[in-house]
């Protein structure tokens, strides 16, 4: 079509303020789908913290607790579970698995979390995904042995084989520590940009080891101290843990065995549904991700809005040009319409060039992003909201283009064929 | 006696809340006729040329172009009868700086197919029919593919003289278009102005305030006698 050859020619004519609308556009596409993107796989990322658990179990106290203390390490257990009510659970015919978690010690702000084997068998995060390791391997029969997520083994540079010292209670600067019974490091687990990264993992065997010589929260004293020989001869079999996990061999007995759990009169027990909790909780951060989504589209509104000015501030040195184009013959509403073809393509170009921002940036990015907050960003092509928001910022443009298509179609009105200087 | 090209009757014109000022009560311009319309500022010119473009409507009287009352059109056929019968030359810059020589003279033939479709059956194709008007009135070749603005004056006004005759429009209408030549340059224009005018069979109506052309034409009038409202001014 000629008008757009013309409107394109008359942009080429005004590179430079073109240029620079067209960024400012370009920047704010792409702020905004990046903020899409990340919130989307934020959401996912965060919705697959845990997989494949069908209820976990604690102490009765809030959904959202339990969930923070079991699968985040955020927070802490209001009360334990006794170790007679784990295994009655365990040993139910519904259950497939029973991971026990015991959780109270640190090591370096990093939190420790006891269980059994189980854990590097039936726990999955992701999309199923089991955990794997980068290097060694489980915890064995030895007591004293520890398996590093990926993140703490990184950020304290410890190796395969390293002999560190965990401390009690969860404060980042702990005053008593366990340096009587040192651990090593038997395994570390592969990245899953989950919790379990930050985490800690021993035996049961190994937190009752810790605290075998404890009383009342204080270690014991001179003669009452149990070395860690002494210790790896003892029965150590805990008397309670903090949560536990389970797995079911048919999902439809969920909510059954969930209503059996909460009525459990041996002691009073919470089961939750993972699935329901993580939503309960995505739904309390939803306002900060709702708030980003709302400034970046400002953020565009803003890029189109300073198009609009670039437009609306050219049409009193175009009046020459409309004239020009009236006295070839061009109509009024030929004059308004490249106008409006001029804000379709300023709009268009910065849709694509946003585009490519976007792309550029997260392949340049995307590594950094996986490691350091457990995000994958896919270089994939746009979804369908996605494409509904640039098609959105295109109608945006167009609606807007009208204001300086409506002023050049009255200029041009009023000025007919006179050239003015 | 044949129909004129342009016939005016009994036209005024007033501005809205101002005097009258334009009172033509009667102006012909026959076909093939070059016509000198001596137009000092103040004297209703660029009224005139409104009116005559259709961009204005008169206020009585009335505006007959081929035999056709213009301000009896609709606002867009007004536009469309300008743009089939009708090339403008105006002042200087007036081409498009950000489309070629070339494209610029094509201009006129991309609104009207009626002009279009004249430069395709004298030249076999609008490309055509540009590049022989710019041939004939002295553009080199080499120049057709240039930004318009890349040009010096006079070569312009030449591309807009193209631009005027493509599709061979019953009357070219030019305004001052010789103001940013020197004297010598004046003459040659005018010259080959006349020339594709007769070749195209068009009438030229020339308003300008240089006496001196008036001699070249076949008809000079002025437009401060022509028109009754202008009051005459004392410098």
């Amino acid at each position: 079509m000629y008008l757009f050859r013309l409107a394109l020619g008359s942009l080429a004519n005004r590179r430079f303020t073109a240029l620079l609308t067209v960024l400012a556009i370009a920047l704010s596409v792409c702020l905004l789908l990046a903020v899409e993107r990340v919130r989307s796989e934020a959401r996912a990322s965060f919705a697959s913290t845990i997989s494949g658990t069908d209820l976990i179990v604690g102490a009765r106290s809030g959904s959202l607790n339990l969930l923070l203390y079991s699968v985040f390490r955020i927070g802490n257990a209001t009360n334990n579970i006794r170790w007679e009510s784990f295994q009655h659970f365990a040993e139910h015919p519904r259950v497939k698995w029973a991971i026990p978690i015991s959780l109270g010690d640190s090591h370096r702000g990093y939190r420790v979390m006891g269980t059994s084997p189980a854990y590097f068998a039936h726990y999955h995060y992701g999309r199923g995904q089991p955990l794997r390791f980068s290097a060694g391997r489980a915890f064995a029969t030895d007591p004293f042995e520890v398996v590093l997520g990926a993140e703490v083994a990184e950020a304290l540079g410890y190796q395969l084989g390293e002999r560190i010292v965990l401390a009690h209670g969860v404060a980042s600067v702990s005053l008593v520590q366990h340096d009587d019974k040192p651990f090593s490091v038997v395994g570390i687990l592969a990245r899953t940009g989950t919790p379990v990264d930050r985490t800690l993992h021993i035996s049961l065997a190994g937190m009752e080891a810790l605290h075998v010589d404890w009383h009342n929260g204080v270690p014991a004293r001179g003669a009452g101290r149990i070395s860690a020989e002494q210790a790896r001869q003892m029965k150590l079999q805990p008397k309670a843990i903090t949560a536990f996990l389970l797995g079911l061999h048919s999902k439809a007995a969920t909510f059954a065995l969930q209503r059996e759990i909460n009525e459990y009169r041996g002691e009073p027990l919470l089961a939750i549904l993972p699935g329901v909790a993580l939503q309960e909780l995505w739904s309390l951060m939803g306002t900060a991700e709702q708030a980003l989504f709302v400034v970046s589209l400002c953020v565009v509104l803003t890029g189109l809005i300073g198009m609009l000015t670039a437009i609306l501030t050219s049409l009193n040195e175009r009046r020459r040009e409309m004239a020009i184009l009236r006295s070839v013959g061009a109509r009024p509403w030929h004059v308004a319409s490249l106008l409006v073809l001029e804000a379709f393509a300023l709009t268009l170009a910065g849709v694509l060039l946003g585009l490519a921002l976007l792309y550029l940036a997260i392949a340049a990015s995307q590594g950094y992003v996986q490691s350091r907050y457990g995000l994958y960003l896919p270089l994939a092509l746009p979804g369908a909201h996605e494409w509904a928001l640039l098609g959105t910022i295109l109608c945006a443009a167009l609606l807007l283009s009208a204001l300086p298509a409506w002023r050049a179609y009255r200029q041009s009105l009023a000025d007919g064929l006179t050239i003015r200087l | 006696m044949s129909q004129p090209l342009l016939e005016l009757a009994d036209l005024g014109f007033a501005w809205p809340g101002q005097a009258e000022l334009l009172d033509i009560p009667r102006f012909r311009l026959e076909r093939g006729e070059t016509l000198f319309l001596k137009g000092p500022s103040g004297s209703g010119k660029t009224t005139l040329l409104g009116l005559l473009g259709g961009v204005q409507t008169p206020g009585r009287g009335s505006i007959r172009l081929l035999g056709e009352q213009l301000e009896r059109m609709s606002a867009g056929r007004r536009d469309h009868f300008r743009v089939d019968h009708i090339g403008y030359i105006f002042q200087q810059f007036n081409l498009l700086p950000f489309l070629s020589v070339r494209e610029n003279v094509e201009l006129p033939c991309r609104f009207s197919r009626l002009r279009a479709d004249r430069a395709r059956q004298r030249h076999g194709s609008v490309g055509q029919a540009a590049t022989m008007l710019l041939e004939h009135l002295g553009l080199p070749a080499g120049l057709l593919g240039r930004r318009a603005d890349a040009l010096s004056i006079g070569q312009q006004q030449r591309v807009a003289a193209a631009r005027a005759l493509i599709g061979q429009p019953e009357l070219v209408i030019a305004d001052e278009p010789t103001s940013a030549l020197d004297t010598d340059a004046r003459e040659a224009f005018l010259h080959l102005l006349f020339a594709e005018c007769r070749a195209a069979g068009a009438s030229l109506l020339f308003v300008s305030h240089d006496q001196s052309l008036a001699g070249l034409f076949d008809r000079s009038l002025s437009l401060t006698e022509l028109n009754r409202a202008t009051k005459p001014v004392e410098i």
